[in-house]
C-alpha cells in the first residue's frame, strides 16, 4: 500500500534511517560560471541585490533580486541544452516528466584519477572495474562522477584556465554512448562546471556527454558538492529543475536521500 | 624654492580626521566662463568683439566701450607681478586652515589686472605665467607661477590645492588587468603614486603581464568584478579609506548596432559594467572618500572615468556600447556634482577608439592605452576636469562644438 510506504518513508526518515545530503552549491556573486569565448554570448553569473532589509526600502521585511543563466550554480540540463536534443518530445524542463526527478544514483570515484591528472577522462573500462566491486548499473540510475572537483579553490583552480582553456576532469567519447545503450542510465551528474571535461571541445564528437545524453533524451546535473558522502550505489536523488518555459535547464536544490545503516 | 613634500607617515588611527572644508564656491554666471576654460586647462577671458578690450573680472558688457559683444577667447597666459601679500589670519574656515597664504596684484600683458594666488616661487616685480585651475569648490581661480618651471614647484600649496597630483596617494584603478589598465597603473607609480591597487575582474583568468605589473610592492592585486555589487562592497569595506584617487578603467566594449542585433544580453551587460558599474562604485567608495578630502598630504582628491567620445554621440556600429558610455557619462556628471561639496573632483578622459583587441577592425589613428594613461595623469597633475586623447577625440570635440548635427549624420556613414 503507498499510504504505507509513504508512512514507513517518513517514519525512517524522521528517526534517521534515511540520511539527506545536499548535493548543491550555495548560490553566491563568485560562484564560477562556464566561460565562453568573449564574442559569444556569455551565461550570466549569479547577481543578487536587496530590494530592503527592514529599512527604508521596506521597514519590516527582507528580500533581495537576483539574476543569473539557467546553468549558473548547482544546474540541471534538459536535452534542448544541445542541439542532438533539439527535436526530442518533451526535452525542456517544463515538459519533462515528472519522474524524471527521482532516480536512483550510481557514484564512480574518480577523485584520486582526477588529483593526478585534472584531464582525466572516464572510460568504460574503468566503469567496468567500478561494476566489478559494486556490481552493475542499474536502469535508469544516474551516473554521477565524484572527482572532489568542488573542494577545489573557487574560481582559479575550480576553473583550471590556462592558455589552451580550461582543464577539468569528465567522460571520455566512448563511455557515454554505452552507458546510455548498455546501462539504459537516467543521466550523468559532475562536480566540475560542465557535464564534460574541460578540454572536451577535443574529442569526437566535441562535448560528447553533452551530444550523446541530450540527444537521448538524458538529463545532466553540475557543479555539484558533497559527491563524497554518498555510497557507492543505493542513494536516491531528487532534482526538480524550475519550471521555466521552454527553458534549457535551471538552477535548482539537489538532494540524495542515503540509507543509513548506523542509525 | 619649493620646500619638496615629503612621503606622510602613517596616519595617528587615534586622531580625528581634518572634515573637509572648501574655499568660496559662490560665481556670477558670467564668471562660470572662467570655471569652463580652467576645467580643460586652457586660459581664457573675455574679449569684446567691437574694440577688442580683455575684460577682468567677467562681466555683461565691455568695460570699455559697453558692447555686450564678449566672447571668451585663449589671451597670452603672462603678465607682471606688481605687489604680493601673505595673509596670517582669515576668517574664512579653509584659508584659516592653510595659512599663511600668498596673494598678489597681476597686471596681465592683456591689460587687465587681477589680484591672483601667488606661488611661492614668484618674485614681486618680475614676469609671471598665469594659469586658470580649479581650486576645491570646483571654481575658476587665478594663479601666478613662476615664468620658468622652478624645482618642485608642483609641491607648492598653491598647486597641490588646485591639482589632484597622484604623488604620495594611492590609487584604485577598477580594472587593471586591460591595456588600459595596466598602461594606468605603470604611469601613476611613475607619477609618484605611493600605492596602486590594481583590480582583477577574471582572478581565473590567466594574465601574464597582470601578474608581472603586480610584483612591484607598491601594487596590490585586489580581486574587483563592478558588476558584483557583494564584491565592490567587500573590497570598499577593506581598501576604501585608503583610496584618494579612484581610476575607474572598466568597460565592457562590444560592437554591434540596435536595430538588427538579437543581442539586449550585450547591452545589458555594456550597461552593467559601464554604468551600473560606475554607480556600485560611487556608492561604495564614494562617501568614504567625500570624508577624506582634507586628510593631509594623501587626501581623498579625485575620481577619474574612462571614457569614449561617443558618449556624446552614438556611433551606430557601436550603438549598443555608445548607449551605455552615454549612460556612463550622465551617472559620472550627477557624481561629479554630488562629489564636489566634498572638494573631489571627477575628472573625464575621452578619446576615441583605443589601440586594443575590441578595435581590431578599426582603422588607424587608434590611441595608444599608454596615451591614455599619460592622459589620466596629466590631467590629475594639472587639475583638470575634461581631457581628450588623440586627434580623433580632439577632431570630435571640434565638429560637436561645430555642427553636432553634421557630426550625427558623418558617424551614421561610417560602416
Amino acid at each position: 500500500m503507498t499510504t504505507n510506504i509513504l508512512t514507513q518513508f517518513m517514519t525512517e526518515l524522521l528517526s534517521g534511517k534515511i540520511r539527506l545530503v545536499d548535493l548543491t552549491e550555495t548560490l553566491s556573486p563568485d560562484f564560477p560560471t562556464i566561460v565562453l569565448p568573449p564574442e559569444f554570448g556569455q551565461a550570466w553569473p549569479f547577481r543578487i541585490e536587496e530590494i530592503s532589509r527592514y529599512d527604508e526600502r521596506g521597514p519590516a521585511w527582507y528580500w533581495n533580486n537576483f539574476s543569473m543563466s539557467e546553468h549558473t550554480g548547482t544546474h540541471f540540463d534538459a536535452p534542448a541544452h544541445w542541439v542532438s536534443g533539439k527535436d526530442l518530445p518533451d526535452n525542456t524542463v517544463d515538459s519533462i516528466p515528472l519522474d524524471a526527478f527521482i532516480a536512483e544514483a550510481c557514484v564512480i570515484d574518480c577523485s584520486a584519477e582526477s588529483r593526478e591528472n585534472p584531464d582525466f577522462l572516464l572510460t568504460i573500462d574503468f566503469v567496468e572495474q567500478w561494476e566489478a566491486k559494486h556490481g552493475r548499473i542499474p536502469e535508469r540510475a544516474w551516473v554521477l562522477m565524484r572527482t572532489d572537483w568542488s573542494k577545489r579553490e573557487k574560481p582559479s583552480d575550480y576553473l583550471n584556465m590556462q592558455d589552451d582553456g580550461a582543464h577539468s576532469p569528465g567522460p571520455d567519447s566512448q563511455v557515454v554512448p554505452w552507458l546510455i545503450k548498455e546501462r539504459n542510465v537516467h543521466g550523468f551528474g559532475t562536480e566540475s562546471v560542465g557535464t564534460d571535461a574541460g578540454q572536451a571541445q577535443h574529442l569526437d564528437p566535441p562535448f560528447p556527454c553533452h551530444y550523446f545524453m541530450h540527444g537521448n533524451n538524458r538529463y545532466g546535473l553540475q557543479c555539484m558538492t558533497n559527491l563524497d558522502q554518498l555510497p557507492p550505489k543505493g542513494s536516491v536523488i531528487f532534482s526538480a529543475p524550475l519550471k521555466i518555459r521552454s527553458g534549457s535547464g535551471s538552477p535548482l536544490r539537489v538532494l540524495a536521500l542515503v540509507p543509513n545503516d548506523a542509525a | 624654492m619649493t620646500n619638496p613634500l615629503s612621503r606622510p607617515p602613517r596616519k595617528n588611527p587615534v586622531e580625528r580626521t581634518r572634515q573637509p572644508t572648501r574655499p568660496p564656491a559662490l560665481r556670477s554666471r558670467r564668471a562660470l566662463g572662467l570655471t569652463a576654460a580652467a576645467a580643460r586647462g586652457t586660459f581664457e577671458l573675455q574679449v569684446c568683439q567691437e574694440c577688442e578690450a580683455v575684460q577682468y573680472p567677467p562681466r555683461e558688457v565691455c568695460h570699455k566701450c559697453l558692447s555686450e559683444r564678449l566672447q571668451w577667447q585663449a589671451v597670452p597666459p603672462k603678465g607682471r607681478l606688481l605687489a604680493t601679500t601673505t595673509l596670517h589670519h582669515s576668517n574664512d574656515l579653509y584659508f584659516r586652515e592653510r595659512l599663511p597664504w600668498r596673494i598678489g596684484t597681476v597686471r596681465l600683458d592683456a591689460g587687465p589686472v587681477a589680484i591672483a594666488h601667488v606661488h611661492g616661487d614668484c618674485i614681486d616685480g618680475e614676469a609671471v605665467r598665469l594659469a586658470l585651475k580649479l581650486d576645491r569648490s570646483g571654481q575658476a581661480v587665478m594663479i601666478a607661477l613662476p615664468n620658468k618651471p622652478t624645482p618642485h614647484m608642483e609641491d607648492d600649496k598653491t598647486l597641490r590645492e588646485t591639482s589632484c597630483d597622484p604623488k604620495f596617494r594611492r590609487v584604485l584603478v577598477t580594472d587593471a588587468t586591460s591595456a588600459v589598465g595596466r598602461a594606468t597603473v605603470k604611469a601613476l607609480l611613475d607619477a609618484g603614486a605611493s600605492a596602486v591597487f590594481a583590480g582583477n575582474p577574471q582572478p581565473w583568468k590567466k594574465n601574464a603581464a597582470f601578474d608581472a605589473l603586480c610584483q612591484d610592492e607598491r601594487v596590490q592585486a585586489q580581486a574587483l568584478d563592478v558588476t558584483d555589487t557583494d564584491s565592490v562592497e567587500r573590497i570598499s569595506r577593506s581598501i576604501g579609506g585608503k583610496v584618494d584617487i579612484l581610476v575607474n578603467t572598466a568597460d565592457y566594449a562590444r560592437e554591434g548596432g540596435i536595430l538588427s542585433g538579437r543581442d539586449i544580453i550585450k547591452a545589458r551587460d555594456a550597461l552593467d559594467v559601464n554604468c551600473l558599474g560606475l554607480m556600485r562604485l560611487a556608492q561604495h567608495f564614494g562617501p568614504a572618500m567625500a570624508s577624506r578630502a582634507s586628510d593631509g598630504v594623501n587626501s581623498a582628491v579625485a575620481w577619474v572615468n574612462t571614457l569614449s567620445i561617443y558618449a556624446h554621440m552614438s556611433l551606430p556600429t557601436r550603438g549598443m556600447w555608445s548607449a551605455s558610455q552615454a549612460a556612463a557619462l550622465s551617472a559620472s556628471q550627477c557624481l561629479r556634482n554630488e562629489l564636489r561639496p566634498a572638494g573631489i573632483r571627477v575628472i573625464h578622459v575621452f578619446s576615441g577608439p583605443i589601440d586594443h583587441e575590441w578595435e581590431q577592425l578599426t582603422p588607424p589613428p587608434r590611441v595608444s592605452p599608454s596615451a591614455i594613461a599619460s592622459a589620466i595623469v596629466r590631467a590629475l597633475q594639472a587639475g583638470t576636469e575634461e581631457a581628450y586623447v588623440g586627434d580623433v577625440a580632439q577632431e570630435f570635440l571640434a565638429r560637436m562644438q561645430d555642427n553636432p548635427k553634421g557630426l550625427e549624420r558623418e558617424l551614421g556613414n561610417q560602416a
